[in-house]
């Protein structure tokens, strides 16, 4: 592996991660850019702000979450032991809480008085709907129309909390176009917007941010793993859509040689049926919402639509940092099909007790395929990112069951 | 010197500003876009912005990108956008024109490809709208390499360190975004542009145009008393987006409304 490489210095001042990431926006944010890295780079190093966010993560998150050894799953599969980083246990039911507490905080201290938001499943909006709440702050949810349809509950739980939810009828209509239109609304209203992005994407300093704020979901499992286990795991295994769960976990481990890094993207119906979402497996690099990284796109550069039974993996891009560790090697991508994880999503329901997210169910899929190679005393850390409440009208529709 | 410093050499020279309409190319139909440009530079046009359409607009509003999806349902791709400049300047020797789109068909197609594509096509200008001069090194010294300006945009939150910044790398003339917005917003004030292009002048001496917002001839020539060009873009596109189905009608509303502007300018500056 690449022991020369220290993961902890990057990305560089501009968020460039070797050739991916930067600040690829047009001039009208670049200014906004600055003043939110200044703001970031104050409180990433200022005590009161770091021990807020701490006592925040423990007293409204619910943190740690417990890191949960899949005794029984882990048997039937016959190999290593599986342990689940219990991220579905968060408020709001998902890790992507751990990063709108950050950034609500940020955005506080920067004397924003309102919150925008980019969702694809909802459960980012859901989450910064949440915050927007706490704080007292407006909230605008950009969300697709097709999206909108896909995810009835959460778009009335984001109304519920307070925010507005905009349909973005261009492009796509889904996750990529609302994640246009917010990012048009902050150029407009940048005095007083907080632009919340949800994962490790966009241009700097969002994929270190992001980064960071989540960065707790593998601290703790770390820390867990040598306390409660008597020593690193050998594998991490966690869904990549943006990457920020994949991050979270990932990048306190990045140092440690030995433990190997699986990121799981999604098939949807096969790679070979043009009908997937899985970037860093299928696509090449290029230029989206401003940053350098893996998207799919056509031969003309065009970005191309994207097909997973997984709203919060359906995205052509992916956060640059996920870009390099590829080149590097120092993680593997692969990919599942929606009928892998949802027969995963099935096999943990029944076996552990645990209904998971249909994200969070593609690093299941994988884990069922990893874990016969292994030895019944090697151990895989898995990203259980969420809860798969959200999901059960789309897995009973397709097992043909109306509720 | 190139098609764009001699006309605004010459524009300086007669006392006039320039007009500077875009069109998105391929919108409403590919066989349009030559005859539009055509119609654009007998109305009044100095130079004229061709728009590259992208499937993630990020920096428009909704007229501009809904020409870039029905020029997309139109197979419109970057290599034809360059093979209809090609077939403008067949015609068209003088009026220096500017793609103006964003990075990823670009990156796409790579960075020697393009900028030999577009030397051959006779592009003299090229704005990519979501590479700021942070990034923008490696395809700006390229293009100039070629003699191709690399126009950049400038907006109300530049600070005088980034403007600097852009100067340096920027040929041809600066792009000023009037409003803080994406293309085609409401209204801008042009006090507070004014004021703003002065400040920039003091850091650069190339061109500046304004554009944004920019929506009729009183504006236009308003604009024109403050700054060195006037690009309307939103204004004409949804012109054509509601007389796609009359080609006679829409060449001649666009041909009057650049020529209104047209006049408003010269009458004024």
């Amino acid at each position: 592996m690449q022991s020369t490489v220290n993961f902890s210095q990057f990305p560089d001042q501009d968020g460039h991660f070797g050739r991916y990431g930067g600040r690829f926006v047009a001039e009208t944010l670049m200014e906004a850019l600055h003043e939110l890295n200044e703001a970031w780079q104050e409180c990433r190093n200022d005590p009161d702000f770091l021990a807020e966010f701490e006592a925040d993560l423990a007293r409204y998150v619910g943190r740690p979450t417990p890191l949960y050894h899949a005794e029984r799953w882990s048997r039937q599969l016959g190999g290593a032991q599986i342990y689940l980083k219990r991220e579905d246990l968060n408020h709001t039911g998902a890790h992507k809480i751990n990063n709108t507490v950050g950034q609500g905080l940020l955005a506080k201290r920067m004397g924003k008085t309102r919150l925008i938001a980019e969702t694809g499943a909802g459960q980012h909006g859901v989450a910064s709907a949440t915050i927007a709440a706490r704080l007292g702050m407006e909230c605008m949810v950009y969300m697709g129309a097709e999206d909108i349809q896909r995810q009835a509950i959460n778009v009335y739980r984001m109304r519920m909390l307070g925010a507005t939810v905009q349909p973005v009828t261009s492009g796509s209509r889904t996750l990529k176009d609302a994640l246009n239109e917010a990012l048009r609304d902050w150029v407009a209203n940048v005095d007083n917007t907080f632009y919340m992005i949800g994962t490790v994407a966009g241009p700097h300093p969002y994929p270190l941010m992001v980064r960071e704020f989540q960065a707790v979901i593998g601290r703790e499992a770390r820390e867990q793993m040598l306390t409660e286990q008597g020593g690193l795991p050998d594998a991490l295994v966690a869904c990549v859509g943006g990457g920020s769960n994949a991050i979270g976990l990932f990048h306190p481990f990045l140092n440690d040689d030995k433990v190997a890094i699986y990121g799981v993207e999604a098939a949807g119906s096969g790679i070979d049926t043009g009908r997937h979402a899985a970037t860093l497996c299928a696509g090449r690099p290029g230029v989206l919402h401003g940053n350098r990284t893996y998207l799919l796109n056509d031969e003309n550069g065009q970005i191309t639509e994207t097909h997973s039974v997984s709203a919060g993996l359906d995205y052509p891009g992916v956060g640059p940092e996920h870009a390099w560790l590829k080149d590097l090697g120092r993680a593997q991508y692969v990919a599942v099909t929606d009928e892998e994880a949802l027969r995963a999503f099935h096999d943990l329901t029944r076996i552990e007790g645990i209904i998971p997210a249909l994200e969070s169910s593609h690093a299941l899929a994988y884990v069922t395929k990893l874990a016969p190679t292994l030895r019944p005393d090697q151990k895989i850390v898995v990203n259980l990112s969420g809860r798969g409440d959200k999901d059960i009208y789309t897995v009973a529709a397709l097992d043909g069951i109306q509720l | 010197m190139n098609r764009i410093s001699r006309r605004f050499e010459a524009l300086r020279q007669a006392g006039r500003k320039a007009l500077i309409p875009y069109i998105t190319a391929g919108d409403p139909h590919p066989d349009q876009t030559v005859p539009l440009l055509h119609t654009l530079v007998a109305a009044g046009a100095d130079l004229i912005e061709l728009g590259v359409p992208f499937s993630d607009p990020m920096a428009d509003g909704p007229v501009i990108q809904k020409a870039c999806e029905r020029a997309l349902a139109q197979g419109m791709s970057l290599r034809q956008v360059l093979d209809l400049a090609h077939t403008f300047r067949q015609t068209d020797l003088e009026t220096p024109l500017v793609l103006m789109g964003y990075l990823n068909p670009i990156e796409s197609m790579g960075f020697e490809a393009f900028v030999a594509g577009a030397k051959d096509a006779g592009v003299d200008g090229v704005l990519t709208v979501d590479l700021p001069a942070e990034e923008a090194s490696e395809l700006a010294n390229l293009l100039i390499d070629h003699d191709i300006d690399p126009i950049f945009l400038l907006a109300p939150t530049s600070s005088t360190e980034r403007i600097r910044r852009t100067a340096k790398l920027a040929r041809g003339y600066l792009y000023y975004v009037s409003l803080k917005g994406v293309t085609g917003s409401a209204a801008l004030n042009v006090a507070e542009v004014a004021e703003k292009l002065t400040m920039i002048r003091a850091c650069t001496d190339l061109p500046l145009g304004v554009g944004f917002g920019i929506k009729d001839p009183p504006t236009a020539a308003a604009i024109a008393q403050v700054a060195d060009a006037v690009v309307v873009g939103s204004a004409l596109v949804s012109r054509i987006a509601e007389l796609a189905q009359n080609q006679q009608k829409m060449h001649a509303e666009l041909a009057a409304l650049t020529n209104s502007m047209r006049i408003a300018m010269d009458t004024t500056s």
